[in-house]
C-alpha cells in the first residue's frame, strides 16, 4: 500500500559524519557487494569491461570544494544515500503498490515483484536515492540492510547496515532516531544534525552531521607555502656556498 | 528530464484523444453517421495511442495490471483507472450514437466529465513533483488543458469540415479563440519557469548539500567515473543550447501557423483541405513543445552533480 503509515515504533536511519568521512568509497563499495547478493535482483554493471561501462549504486559518494569567504578552501565529502523519510514522495507516486514504508521500524523498500519500472519514484525523490536497475529493470534503493539488521545467522556485531559496518573513519552511525536516547539521537542533538533539503518537506530520517569550524587563528593560511625567495643575499655558510654555486651557474 | 517519446506521445496525443471525447460527449459533433464514426475512432485513436505509448516507457509492461491498484495515493494510478473507466463509458455512449442513433445526453456528459478529470490525472503525474520546480505549479495543468481542448476542437473542425457540416464555422472559430488561450497560458507557464530554477527554489548545490553555510559550494569529484541512471534520467542536457530556436518553431507549428490557417478557413471557404493543414502542424508544434517541457526541466538531483548555485555556476 503506497499511502504512507501515520506512525512508525522506529525511525531507524543513518547519521553521517561529514566531519569525518575521508572519502574513500568504502561504504559505496560493500553496499554494492552485500545488496549485490542479498535482498532482491543483483546490482546490475552494464558493459562492465566495455568502453561505456555503468552500474545500479544505492550509495554514491561526492566530493565538493567548499570556499569560506575568509581562509583556504576545504573538500568535503558527500555520502548520498536514501534518508528514509517520514514523508517519502516516492512512495506515494508508486502506481503499483511496490514502493512501501514499514510500520514498524520505517525502513522505506520496493517489492520488487510488483515493480514496473515506470521510474516515477525516482523522479520524486530530490535525492537521487533510486535507481532502476539496468538489467532487471526494477527499482533499486538502499534497504538499510533489512536483511543484515533483524540476522540472527550473523554476529551480533555485523547486525548493522553494511556501509556502517565497513566505514573506517567511523563516520557512518545506524540507530533509532525516533529515540532520544539513542546514541544517533545524542550525536545529532550535540553537533547539530541537519536534514537535506527541507523546503521538499519529505522530513528526511537521515541526519548529517556538519563539519566542524576549521581554526582560523594567525596560522588560518600557514598551509600556503611563502614564494621561493630571491635577490636574497644569505650570510655565513649558506653565503659562502650561494657564492660557490654562482660560479657553475 | 530525459524526453522520452513514449511520454511525449502518451501526454500529447491521450489529451488531444479525451479532449474529442468531452466535445463528442457533450455533442459538438454533428448527427451524420460517416462523421461519428470517424470521429469516434479518432477519438480512440488518439487516446489509445497515447495510453499504449506510455507503456513503452514501463521497464517491466508485463505488471502494469498493478498499476489500477494504488488510487489512493498515486496520480499515475489515478490515471490509469481514470483513462480505462472514460474510456469505457464513452464506449457506452458511442454504442448508443453509432448503433441505436441515440444521443444520451446523461452518458455523454459523464463521459464528457469523466475524460476531463482525465487529462488532470495525466497533468498531475508531472504537477505533484515538487523536485521539479518547473511542472509544480498549476500553470501545468492549466496547460495540459488548454492544448488537449485547443488540440480536440482543431481535430474536430477538421472532421466538421470534411462531412461539410454546416457549424463548421463557429467549430472553427472557437478553435482560434481556443488556440489563442492555450498558448497564453504556456506563455504564463514559461513565464513561471523563468524564476523556477533550483537556486530560486532553495535547492542549489549549497542549500541541497548543507554546505552552504560554510561557503560556495563548488562539485569537485564526481561519484562516478561515468554518467550513471540519475544523470541519464534526470540531468539531461542535450539540446538545451537550442531551446530557443525550438521554442520559436512549437510557437510557430503550434500557434501561428494553425492560427493563420483556421482564419482563412473561417473567411476563404475551401476549409477542410486548410483544416488539415492546420491541424498537422499543430499536431507537430505540440510534439516540440512536450520535448522542450520535458528536455528543460530541472531536477532537483542535478544540485548534487553540478553547480547551481549563480555564484560558482
Amino acid at each position: 500500500m503506497t499511502t504512507l503509515p501515520h506512525h512508525t515504533d522506529k525511525k531507524l536511519g543513518l547519521v553521517i559524519d561529514l566531519d569525518i568521512c575521508v572519502g574513500c568509497h568504502a561504504c559505496a563499495v560493500s553496499c554494492k557487494e552485500w545488496n549485490t547478493g542479498a535482498y532482491g535482483a543483483p546490482l546490475s554493471d552494464l558493459h562492465a569491461y566495455g568502453a561505456d561501462p555503468s552500474g545500479t549504486w544505492l550509495n554514491r559518494i561526492h566530493s565538493y570544494e567548499v570556499k569560506p569567504k575568509e581562509g583556504p578552501a576545504q573538500l568535503i565529502h558527500f555520502p548520498r544515500s536514501c534518508l528514509h523519510c517520514e514523508d517519502a514522495p516516492c512512495v506515494t507516486v508508486c502506481p503499483t503498490g511496490a514502493s512501501y514504508k514499514r510500520t514498524e521500524d520505517g525502513i522505506v523498500l520496493v517489492d520488487e515483484d510488483k515493480c514496473m519500472g515506470c521510474g516515477l519514484c525516482a523522479w520524486a525523490c530530490p535525492y537521487g536515492a533510486r535507481e532502476l536497475d539496468g538489467a532487471v529493470g526494477v527499482m533499486k534503493k538502499c534497504t538499510l540492510c533489512v536483511d543484515r539488521i533483524y540476522n540472527d545467522n550473523i554476529p551480533e556485531e555485523d547486525r548493522v547496515p553494511s556501509c556502517v559496518r565497513t566505514c573506517p573513519a567511523n563516520a557512518r552511525h545506524f540507530g533509532d532516531l525516533s529515540d532520544p536516547e539513542s546514541d544517533v539521537s545524542i550525536m545529532v542533538a550535540e553537533r547539530g544534525g541537519y536534514d537535506l533539503m527541507p523546503e521538499q518537506k519529505t522530513k528526511p530520517v537521515n541526519k548529517y552531521l556538519p563539519p566542524r569550524p576549521k581554526t582560523q587563528g594567525a596560522n588560518a593560511n600557514a598551509g600556503f607555502a611563502a614564494p621561493v625567495a630571491e635577490n636574497v643575499q644569505p650570510g655565513g655558510l649558506l653565503g659562502w656556498l650561494d657564492k660557490a654555486l654562482a660560479v657553475i651557474d | 528530464m530525459h524526453p522520452a517519446a513514449s511520454v511525449i506521445v502518451f501526454t500529447t496525443f491521450s489529451g488531444i484523444g479525451f479532449g474529442l471525447m468531452t466535445l463528442l460527449g457533450l455533442r459538438f459533433g454533428v448527427e451524420n453517421a460517416g462523421f461519428q464514426w470517424t470521429a469516434t475512432v479518432a477519438a480512440y485513436f488518439f487516446a489509445g495511442l497515447g495510453l499504449l505509448s506510455s507503456t513503452l516507457h514501463l521497464r517491466r509492461p508485463d505488471r502494469a495490471w498493478r498499476a489500477f491498484s494504488q488510487w489512493r495515493s498515486s496520480w499515475l494510478s489515478r490515471e490509469g483507472v481514470m483513462s480505462i473507466l472514460t474510456l469505457g463509458v464513452f464506449g457506452l455512449y458511442s454504442i448508443g450514437v453509432l448503433f441505436l442513433n441515440v444521443f444520451d445526453a446523461w452518458l455523454g456528459g459523464i463521459a464528457a466529465i469523466m475524460a476531463l478529470v482525465t487529462i488532470l490525472t495525466t497533468s498531475m503525474i508531472y504537477t505533484q513533483l515538487r523536485t521539479v520546480p518547473r511542472w509544480s505549479t498549476i500553470w501545468t495543468p492549466l496547460a495540459f488543458y488548454g492544448f488537449a481542448i485547443a488540440g480536440s476542437l482543431l481535430l474536430l473542425a477538421t472532421l466538421l469540415a470534411i462531412f461539410g457540416a454546416p457549424h463548421t464555422r463557429s467549430v472553427a472559430q472557437y478553435t482560434m479563440a481556443a488556440l489563442i488561450i492555450a498558448w497564453a497560458i504556456k506563455y504564463g507557464w514559461w513565464q513561471h519557469a523563468e524564476t523556477a530554477t533550483l537556486s530560486a527554489k532553495g535547492s542549489g548545490t549549497g542549500d541541497a548539500t548543507g554546505l552552504g553555510r560554510i561557503g560556495s559550494v563548488r562539485p569537485f569529484e564526481p561519484p562516478n567515473t561515468s554518467p550513471n541512471y540519475l544523470m541519464k534520467e534526470m540531468i539531461y542536457r542535450v539540446g538545451r543550447q537550442r531551446a530557443r530556436a525550438l521554442r520559436r518553431l512549437a510557437f510557430f507549428l503550434g500557434a501561428i501557423a494553425p492560427v493563420i490557417l483556421v482564419a482563412l478557413a473561417i473567411y476563404a471557404g475551401a476549409t477542410a483541405p486548410l483544416l488539415i493543414l492546420a491541424f498537422l502542424l499543430h499536431l507537430t508544434g505540440m510534439l516540440a513543445e512536450r520535448w522542450l517541457f520535458f528536455a528543460e526541466a530541472e531536477h532537483a538531483v542535478g544540485s548534487f552533480y553540478r553547480a547551481t548555485d549563480p555564484a560558482t555556476a
